[in-house]
């Protein structure tokens, strides 16, 4: 997660102080990813010894003010034109959880599947309440409409993950149990549509884009 | 939710139902012993692999089957020892089914379909026009009321199923994948709809295998094999934040 180019982001609006980052950029993502004061420092900090920013006097309290300088316009502008990176996808303890279930003795890996499909399913209840609460301030036009809409994004692309991964491990037990058939039986089975539409290696570091309905 | 449970009855109550298919060799445990309530204003989601039963689930819930053994109690009454006219009248005025296929009469206009119910249960047509009128007004489609089926997208089709199947007092509503032939934006607001008529009191069962729709409940049931292995419950979504999903 850049919290750098998040902190540049909020400084092309106009100088700021360190507090006040925080603030704003947790208002942004509706405290997703909470900041504490010491981490906006430092990464002030680089930015400045880096020439993104440079301090720009105190406002009338003495907070010590930030500026973007245009190197870090430049960079903040590449940044929002560059697509993420997924050279090295992030280690999933989920993926690496189930990987080691696989025939491990006194696991019974439905169960693990089932405990995390519960706790997958209970937070996107949750990021849908919350969406519904979003979605209803902003369609009220009430309060920070900007902010509210950055969380909107940021609750949508929770739930969106969220559904990936419960469609994963629905896709993980019904792969399980097919495989857990006799070789006889399985032959006779039809291939489940989904099992079927679905990129099957897990050895890939392509994100899984492919998305299709299970009879 | 607990409040309402305490101080309310459940608008469906099932009992260890069961129902088997066939005998012998062939017996199939389409259900093993259900317990579940729903209450009102209340969603329930029910998932599962195929053939695991939730459709079963839903037509012995509204009546359309009898179970094996076991008692299915709507607003009260125990459909599975009810006359043939008892249940006939509890299934038309207390339950509404919303199928994937949307199943509006194409040769009826949105607010005939939605009065339909009304007329079969007696009542003038004037007045279930009225009634049909007013449901579909509330539900924010007064504009489609002279539409017929085939002037509708399907989205709007089967919100006006969700109309009829919740006209007049009728307070419990059975969906069967009744977003499945919609894309994710129509189906949201199908799913919209049936949150905001659980919100206003009616109790809801929803089947459905897309985790974003069942989200929408107040509980997710998870059936196996024809027994309930799971269940989530509603949280109270100001801690979610702060705790282990904000590190995801
Ligand atoms: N009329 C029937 N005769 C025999 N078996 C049936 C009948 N209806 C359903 N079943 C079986 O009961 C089980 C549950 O079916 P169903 O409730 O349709 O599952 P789901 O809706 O979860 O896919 C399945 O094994 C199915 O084959
Ligand atoms: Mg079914």
């Amino acid at each position: 997660m850049s919290i750098r180019h998040g902190l540049l982001a909020l400084l092309e609006r106009g100088p700021r102080y360190g507090s006040q980052l925080r603030t704003e950029f947790e208002s942004r993502t509706g405290s997703t990813w909470p900041l504490n004061v010491g981490q906006v420092y430092t990464t002030l900090a680089r930015l400045e010894r880096d020439g993104l920013v440079a301090p720009d006097g105190e406002d009338a309290a003495g907070h010590t003010l930030y500026a973007i300088t245009d190197a870090g316009r430049t960079e903040l502008f590449q940044w929002y034109e560059r697509p993420v990176d997924r050279a090295n996808p992030p280690r999933d303890e989920l993926s690496i959880k189930l990987a080691m279930a696989v025939g491990a003795p006194g696991v019974d890996i439905r169960a693990v599947i089932q405990s995390q499909r519960h706790a997958t399913i209970k937070a996107m209840q949750d990021y849908t309440r919350l969406k519904a609460t979003a979605l209803a301030a902003v369609e009220s036009g009430r309060s920070h409409e900007r902010d509210d809409v950055a969380w909107l994004l940021v609750l949508e692309q929770l739930i969106f993950q969220t559904e990936a991964e419960a469609r994963w491990l629905d896709h993980c037990e019904a792969r399980l149990v097919r495989l857990s058939l006799p070789a006889d039986r399985r032959a006779a089975e039809p291939e489940p549509p989904q099992a079927a539409a679905e990129t099957p290696a897990p050895t890939t570091t392509q994100p899984r884009t492919a998305r299709s309905r299970r009879g | 939710m607990p409040e309402q449970r305490k101080s309310q009855q459940p608008v469906l109550q099932l009992d260890r139902l069961v129902r088997t298919h066939g005998s012998g060799a062939t017996e199939v445990h389409a259900l093993r012993g259900i317990d579940l309530s729903v209450f009102p204003g209340e969603l329930v989601a029910v998932m599962g692999p195929s053939g695991s039963g939730k459709s079963t689930l839903l037509t012995l819930a509204g009546g359309l089957d009898t179970p094996s053994s076991g008692r299915v109690v709507v607003e009260g009454t125990d459909i599975t020892t009810a006359s043939r006219r008892q249940l006939a009248a509890l299934r038309r005025r207390s339950i509404g089914y919303v199928f994937q296929d949307y199943n509006l009469i194409p040769a009826l206009t949105a607010a005939e379909n939605v009065a339909l119910p009304r007329e079969l249960d007696g009542i003038s047509a004037r007045k279930a026009r009225a009634s049909a009128l007013a449901a579909l007004e509330e539900m924010g489609l007064g504009q489609l009321a002279d539409r017929f089926p085939d002037e509708m997208s399907g989205g709007q089709q089967q919100r006006v199923a969700i109309a009829r199947a919740l006209v007049g007092d009728r307070r419990l509503v059975l969906a069967d994948e009744p977003t499945g032939a919609l894309d994710s934006e129509t189906g949201e607001s199908v799913l919209a709809l049936l949150r905001a008529r659980c919100d206003a009191g009616a109790a809801g069962i929803l089947v459905t295998h897309e985790p974003r729709f069942a989200a929408w409940a107040d509980r997710v049931v998870f059936l196996r094999d024809g027994s309930v292995v799971d269940e989530t419950l509603r949280s109270h979504a100001d801690s979610l934040l702060h705790g282990q999903a904000a590190g995801q």
